[in-house]
C-alpha cells in the first residue's frame, strides 16, 4: 500500500487546520451557509435529510486493517455505530455533527486517510480494479497510476472549480472490473506487439440523468504522458464545459455537443503545448511510488485442490461460498476472497463498528492486514492462504459476511435512497432487502449464476441502475413510489446501457417481477450462458412478456 | 468593503473601471472591456496612461494574446466563485502567452480561493472584506506542500523528495 511520507502528511495536517478554521468561521457566523458550502463539500461534508454526511476517501479501494479500526472507532464515537461503503469504493458516515468534523479529519489523518475532494465540482477519489496487483489477467498494477493521479489532482489550483464533478477510473486488466467506460475519464492499459504498455483514454462516460458509454479519445498514449494528456482534457473541459445548467455540465455533454472528433482536436492542440513539460512522469517518482505496491513476500505453498474438494463435498454451504466468493490467485496456495455485505435482508454496503473491528482482525489474521473495497459495495481479502479458507469461511459466517452471492442476483448495488438522501424519489434499500430475502436460497442463487442488479432511488443514478444487468430505478408518480426496470446493462469491457422493460411497478411487485425475469432467462439460456449473454441473444421481448403478459402490457397505469 | 491587494499589500487602485461606461474618460489609468478595447485600441495605445482590459469568464484570453505588450493589467472576472474558467485563463496568460504584468482577480472572489489564484498566476485580487489583509495572509499561508506544477515557482513535493534524496 502507498504510505504517506512527510510531505503527504504535512499537506493533510495543513488541510485539517484549514478546515478547522473554516468550520469555526461558519459557527461564528463569519461565513454564510452559501460561502461555506463549497468549502465543506470539498472536504466531503454533505448536508443530508437528517444530519451531515461525511464521505471518507478510500484511495482506489485499498484499506489497511489499522485504517478500518479507525473507521470503526469513528463510527462508534461520532456516528450511530455504523458506516456505509459506497459505489466509489469510499465509506460514508451518515450522522455527523458539524462541530466534530475537524476532529474526525484529524483522526483520519493519523491513519493516512482524508476526505479531500470526496465531493464538490472537482476531481473525486480515483477508483480502480479492486483486484489490482493480484489479478492474474493484469498487465500492470494500476494503483501506481492512481496514486500519481491522486497527487496530481489533490488541491489542484486550476481544476478545483470545474463545471461539475469529475471521476476517474483505472484498470490494468483487459477484463474491466473498474467500470472505466462510465467515468468522466477512464484509463485502460494495453500491451502492444512489442510488449510496451500504453493507456487507452476513454472520455465522457457517465451515468446520472444522461447515461453515456464513454468514447475512446486516444487508443494509445505512452504512460509517461498520461498526466499531461489528462491535464489537456481537464483544461478543455474547464474552459468549454457548460456552467449554465448543472444537468448539462458534465464532460459527457460537452463531448456529445462538440462530437468526439472536434473534442479530440481541441485536446490534442492543448496537449501539444504541454506534453513535454513538467507533467511528464519521471522514472524516479514512478519507481518511488511503485515500490509501495510491490507484492508481499508470499510463502511457497502448494495448491490444495484435493483437500478443498473434499471439504466442499461434505459441506454444501462451504461449496456454494467457494463457487461464488472465492477467486483464483496468481500465486499457488493463495486465494482471493470476497466478503459479501449483502446477506439477505441487510442494507447493501452498511457495516457496524463491531463488524468492522471483526473484519480488521480477520484481515490481520488471514490477509496480510489489508483489504479492498469494491464498487459493488463488498470487501475483498486479496491474499488468503488456501489452507485458511475453511476457517475464514466459518469466521466470516459468524460476522454474517459469508453469504454465497458475490456477482449473483442478491449481490445488489443500492444507493442510500429516500431513507437518507434529499434527492431521492424512492427508497432503494427496502427494495434491495426484499429481493435479497426473495432470493435467499443458496441453490437458487447458484442456479441463476452471474447476474447483477443495481438500484437507484432517482434518476441521478448513484446506484448505477443503467449498467446493472437488471437495473431498478425509483420514480415518483403522483406521490407514490414506482420502480422502473431496465435490462441488459453492463459496466465491463463490453459496457452497455440497459433497455427499459416497461411501465414502473409498485415496490411489492418488484421481487416477483425479478423472479419472472430470472425464470424467463433460465428457460431461454443455452449451455452456460450468463443472463447478459442470453439477453443480448434473445432481446427484450420474452422478458417483457414474462413480466407484463402478452396482452395487457399497454394498459398499465404507471 | 472592496479592497485591492497587490503582491501582498493593500493598495489604492490607480485604475478607473470603465467597463460599464458609455464614454471613456479622456485621461487616467483605465480598465476597459474587451469590446471597448477592440473598438478603441488605436486611440488607447497612443495615450501616456497605463491601460488594462477586463475579460468576462466566457472571453478566452486568446482574443487579446497579441496585445499583451500594450497592457499593464489584465483583470479576469469571476461572475460567481463557482466559475473556475479564469484559473485556466490565468495559467494560459502567464505560461503560454507570456504576460508579465498585473493579473487581477475581480468579481465574486472568496478569501478561501486566493491561495489557488496565487498559484495559477494572479498577483492581485479585489476582495469584498472588512479584514482583507488578514484574510489574504491567512489564505496564502495555509499550505506549504504542493503536488502539481501550476506555473508558479513553488517546489513540488516530488521535487522536494528528489532534493532530500540527493542532499
Amino acid at each position: 500500500m502507498y504510505r504517506y511520507d512527510e510531505f503527504d502528511q504535512q499537506l493533510i495536517s495543513e488541510r485539517v487546520a484549514q478546515f478547522r478554521r473554516q468550520v469555526q468561521r461558519r459557527l461564528d457566523g463569519e461565513l454564510t451557509e452559501d460561502q461555506f458550502k463549497p468549502l465543506r463539500l470539498m472536504n466531503g461534508l454533505y448536508l443530508q435529510l437528517h444530519a451531515y454526511m461525511l464521505r471518507v476517501n478510500v484511495p482506489y479501494g485499498c484499506l489497511s486493517a489499522k485504517q478500518l479500526r479507525k473507521l470503526a472507532d469513528i463510527a462508534r464515537r461520532y456516528d450511530k455505530d455504523f458506516g456505509h461503503f459506497t459505489t466509489r469504493q469510499n465509506i460514508q458516515f451518515n450522522w455527523i455533527k458539524l462541530e466534530d468534523t475537524a476532529d474526525i479529519l484529524a483522526e483520519l489523518g493519523e491513519v493516512e486517510m482524508n476526505t479531500i475532494q470526496s465531493s464538490g465540482n472537482c476531481v473525486r477519489n480515483i477508483t480502480a480494479d479492486p483486484l489490482a496487483g493480484r489479478a492474474a489477467d493484469e498487465i500492470q498494477d494500476p494503483r501506481v497510476w492512481c496514486e500519481l493521479l491522486r497527487q496530481y489532482s489533490i488541491l489542484n489550483p486550476e481544476f478545483s472549480y470545474l463545471p461539475r464533478k469529475f471521476k476517474f477510473a483505472v484498470t490494468g486488466s483487459p477484463n474491466d472490473r473498474a467500470a472505466v467506460a462510465v467515468h468522466d475519464i477512464g484509463l485502460r492499459l494495453h500491451l502492444n506487439a512489442r510488449g510496451d504498455r500504453g493507456f487507452e483514454v476513454i472520455v465522457g462516460g457517465g451515468q446520472g440523468r444522461t447515461p453515456v458509454i464513454g468514447k475512446t479519445i486516444r487508443e494509445w498514449i505512452e504512460p509517461e504522458h498520461v498526466i499531461s494528456y489528462v491535464e489537456a482534457i481537464l483544461r478543455v473541459y474547464n474552459i468549454y464545459g457548460r456552467r449554465d445548467n448543472i444537468y448539462k455540465a458534465r464532460i459527457k455533454i460537452l463531448v456529445n455537443a462538440l462530437g468526439i472528433e472536434r473534442f479530440r482536436e481541441l485536446v490534442d492542440a492543448e496537449w501539444e503545448n504541454i506534453r513535454d513539460g513538467q507533467l511528464k512522469v519521471s522514472n524516479e517518482e514512478l519507481a518511488r511510488i511503485d515500490a509501495y505496491f510491490k507484492p508481499p513476500a508470499y510463502e511457497s505453498l502448494p495448491d490444495l485442490d484435493d483437500e478443498l474438494a473434499s471439504l466442499r463435498r461434505v459441506d454444501p454451504d462451504f461449496d456454494a461460498w467457494m463457487t461464488s466468493n472465492v477467486a483464483a490467485h496468481k500465486v499457488p496456495g493463495y486465494a482471493i476472497v470476497s466478503l459479501s455485505l449483502k446477506a439477505p435482508g441487510r442494507v447493501p454496503g452498511d457495516m457496524t463498528a463491531t463488524t468492522m473491528d471483526g473484519v480488521a482482525d480477520l484481515a490481520d489474521a488471514y490477509s496480510l492486514g489489508e483489504l479492498r473495497v469494491t464498487h459493488r459495495q463488498n470487501l475483498v481479502f486479496v491474499d488468503v492462504k488456501q489452507e485458511d479458507l475453511h476457517t475464514l469461511w466459518e469466521q466470516l459466517t459468524e460476522l454474517d459476511l459469508a453469504a454465497a452471492n458475490i456477482g449473483r442476483v442478491s449481490d445488489i448495488i443500492a444507493c442510500p435512497g429516500l431513507d437518507y438522501c434529499s434527492l431521492a424519489n424512492a427508497r432503494s434499500i427496502p427494495v434491495a432487502q426484499d429481493i435479497g430475502r426473495h432470493f435467499a436460497a443458496a441453490e437458487k442463487l447458484q442456479e441463476v449464476g452471474e447476474l447483477t442488479i443495481n438500484i437507484s432511488g432517482c434518476m441521478n443514478a448513484c446506484g448505477h441502475h443503467h449498467v446493472g444487468n437488471i437495473g431498478i430505478l425509483g420514480v415518483d408518480k403522483r406521490g407514490k413510489e414506482f420502480f422502473q426496470l431496465t435490462l441488459g446493462g453492463s459496466s465491463d469491457q463490453n459496457a452497455s446501457l440497459g433497455d427499459r422493460l416497461g411501465p414502473g411497478l409498485p415496490q411489492a411487485e418488484v421481487p416477483q417481477a425479478i423472479e419472472k425475469i430470472v425464470d424467463a432467462y433460465i428457460n431461454k439460456r443455452q449451455d452456460d450462458e450468463r443472463f447478459l449473454d442470453t439477453y443480448r441473444r434473445v432481446g427484450i421481448e420474452p422478458f417483457k412478456q414474462a413480466v407484463y403478459g402478452p396482452v395487457n402490457s399497454k394498459k398499465q397505469v404507471a | 468593503m472592496m479592497t485591492l491587494i497587490k503582491n501582498g499589500n493593500v493598495v489604492e487602485d490607480p485604475f478607473i473601471d470603465c467597463t460599464e461606461m458609455h464614454i471613456l474618460p479622456k485621461s487616467g489609468a483605465l480598465i476597459v472591456s474587451v469590446a471597448q478595447w477592440q473598438d478603441h485600441w488605436e486611440k488607447l495605445v497612443r495615450r501616456p496612461d497605463p491601460i488594462g482590459v477586463q475579460l468576462k469568464s466566457h472571453e478566452h484570453p486568446e482574443i487579446i494574446a497579441d496585445d499583451l505588450e500594450s497592457l499593464t493589467v489584465i483583470a479576469l472576472e469571476f461572475p460567481t466563485f463557482k466559475d473556475g474558467r479564469a484559473y485556466s485563463y490565468a495559467r494560459l496568460l502567464r505560461e503560454r502567452y507570456g504576460f508579465t504584468g498585473e493579473l487581477r482577480a475581480v468579481g465574486e472572489v472568496l478569501p478561501d480561493q486566493i491561495h489557488f489564484m496565487e498559484r495559477v498566476g494572479f498577483n492581485s485580487v479585489e476582495i469584498d472584506s472588512d479584514n482583507a489583509l488578514a484574510d489574504f495572509e491567512r489564505a496564502t499561508k495555509e499550505f506549504t506542500v504542493w503536488y502539481q506544477p501550476s506555473g508558479d515557482a513553488r517546489q513540488r513535493a516530488a521535487e522536494l523528495r528528489r532534493g532530500q534524496k540527493q542532499g
